[in-house]
């Protein structure tokens, strides 16, 4: 029997990278998922958007898991479009306990440099797709009454300033204030809410040539060995970037009555950045 | 709580002091519900200025008794860890014997309680050697064995107070605080060495270093004989989750999933267990 047996988790992002590799770890750990994605392309971000082929092999491999899934294509930028597709899986699956708020985008510029359309995608994406997902969760949170785990996912940028990506970095910081207030508002409830803040995953997010650049201004076409050299400098561990199964691990751990007790927090998954 | 899928620590041997009771035979008997050996480590008497009873050796034996029924194997030694010298040696012959040491768990701690000004020299004294210097010394005796594993995970047992102030307790509180401090330089120098050193910050936890009579007297001056239940209103007050306190187990999980590969790239970091205390 898994540590989330019985349980039913919702996962914002989830077609590919860290929130793929949530879904799975959860529905590993005995957990029905409800898989949502935007799929599609994200106009301010230079890498490629999910798709529904995405989303769809996501769900292929939880069932293969032997457990329930339920996918939408929802956007986090529009709340109807949460509350249905959140309201539909806990008809379908029954109830809600774990929410992964983890859909998010990655785009660069100075901010005296950036457009206001991508300040503003990212925000809408990063910071108000984050209490959109949990607004239209929490009722049925409630409704389900075995309390309930919020996770959501910051990032190391949360917690002090990074150039090139200041809407990114206003973002991430806001929803930790989003996460400390929630995690009050809901403790009555035996409802907790975390964040998780990694260094660099290995992901479509960062495995681009744009990314490549803002690490290594001074060479024209950096590679991604490059990339890694440059970067692992930043970690006393020594490593360039985490797996998005070492992110998962951690969702699980919050997602678990392991952690019954843990609220408010936002653990690092830092490698040593930072200390 | 029961042992999850798969035993996160299978093949390990995992170090706990203050291993006699309270926080640390929990750490110790979940540390081999998932699979690891242990090695366990008290000290043979009382402490001057603290007023509660300390673990005992019989004590000691238990935990070892119930890590054994679990199959796994356990040494254990007498040592304090104030005393450098004494806890090498013990740390020494237990990791020979067990074949290598991959989790440390710094738990030992003492309390006692005074307004800062009124403290005894001896009062700051103690808690500062046990729960700082202590931890210091605990560290330093693993490291060598760490690194000849390859790596390794320190778990340094904090608390609430390590970052934020509490009355009557100006010595744990400081002595707690100088912890994260050795806890981020102990990452930042050992992340080359695959050494992750984390620490987790418990608020009350049920044990006798908390829920005994001084202490329940501190919380209910207005009472003469308060009880637990007389207690458990004042500290529920202060979480956001509806409880007065947390237990040992609780605090353990957290021990266990630092001290596993789940954890493997977390280091350098604070982890609360406190249900919600430091949120206001």
């Amino acid at each position: 029997m898994g540590k989330l047996t019985g349980k039913v988790a919702v996962i914002t992002g989830a077609a590919r990278g860290q929130g793929r590799s949530h879904a799975l770890r959860l529905a590993s750990e005995g957990a029905d998922i409800i898989a949502l994605d935007v799929c599609e392309d994200i106009a301010s971000t230079s890498y490629t958007g999910s798709t529904a082929d995405d989303l769809a092999e996501t769900a292929a491999e939880i069932e293969k898991l032997d457990r329930r899934v339920v996918t939408a294509k929802a956007d986090v930028r529009n709340y109807e479009q949460l509350d249905t597709a959140i309201g539909k899986g806990v008809s379908e699956l029954g109830r809600l306990d774990i929410v992964c708020a983890n859909a998010g985008i990655l785009s660069m510029g100075q901010l005296h440099d950036l457009t206001e359309d991508s300040w503003l995608e990212m925000i809408d994406i990063n910071l108000n797709g984050v209490w959109r997902t949990t607004k239209a969760a929490t009722p049925h949170l409630i409704e389900s009454g075995g309390g309930g785990s919020i996770i959501i996912t910051a990032s190391g940028a949360a917690l002090h300033g990074v150039q090139n990506i200041g809407h990114y970095v206003a973002a991430k910081t806001g929803v930790i204030g989003l996460m400390r207030t929630l995690s009050i508002e809901l403790a009555p409830h035996r409802i907790r809410a975390n964040a998780i803040s990694p260094t660099n995953v290995n992901s479509d997010m960062i495995q681009n040539d744009a990314l490549y650049r803002l690490y290594l201004p001074h060479i024209e076409n950096p590679t991604r060995e490059q990339f890694a050299e440059a970067v692992s400098t930043t970690h006393p561990m020594g490593i360039p970037w985490v797996e998005p199964a070492d992110v998962s691990a951690v969702v699980a751990f919050l997602a678990s009555d392991e952690s019954r007790y843990i609220t408010g927090m936002q653990v690092p998954i830092m490698a040593g950045r930072d200390c | 709580m029961a042992p999850t899928t798969t035993a996160r620590l299978a093949g390990k041997v995992a170090l706990v002091t203050g291993a006699a009771r309270g926080q640390g035979r929990s750490h110790a008997v979940r540390f081999a519900e998932e699979g690891a050996d242990v090695v366990a480590i008290d000290l043979e008497h009382g402490i001057g200025s603290v007023r509660y009873p300390l673990g005992t050796p019989a004590e000691l034996e238990e935990t070892a008794a119930q890590v054994r029924a679990l199959g796994r194997r356990v040494v254990t030694a007498i040592a304090d860890v104030r005393d450098e010298k004494q806890l090498t040696v013990a740390v020494d012959a237990a990791v020979a014997e067990l074949g290598g040491l991959d989790v440390v768990c710094a738990n030992a701690g003492i309390t006692s309680a005074a307004p800062a000004t009124a403290m005894t020299a001896e009062q700051w004294r103690d808690v500062l050697d046990v729960n700082l210097t202590g931890v210091f010394h605990t560290v330093r005796v693993a490291v060598p064995h760490l690194r000849a594993a390859g790596g390794g995970s320190v778990v340094i047992v904090n608390s609430a107070a390590g970052l934020r102030a509490y009355r009557n307790l100006a010595h744990y509180t400081a002595a707690k605080h100088g912890l994260v401090g050795l806890m981020r330089n102990l990452a930042l120098e050992l992340g080359e060495d695959w050494i992750r050193v984390n620490s987790v910050h418990p608020t009350g936890v049920d044990t006798p270093m908390m829920l005994n009579d001084d202490a329940l007297r501190l919380y209910r001056p207005d009472l003469e004989n308060p009880t637990r239940d007389d207690v458990a209103p004042v500290f529920s007050g202060v979480h956001a989750l509806p409880v007065p306190w947390v237990e040992p187990v609780d605090v353990s999980n957290a021990v266990v999933f630092l001290a596993s590969d789940e954890a493997r790239y977390i280091t350098g970091a604070s982890l609360p267990v406190d249900a919600g205390r430091g949120l206001t």
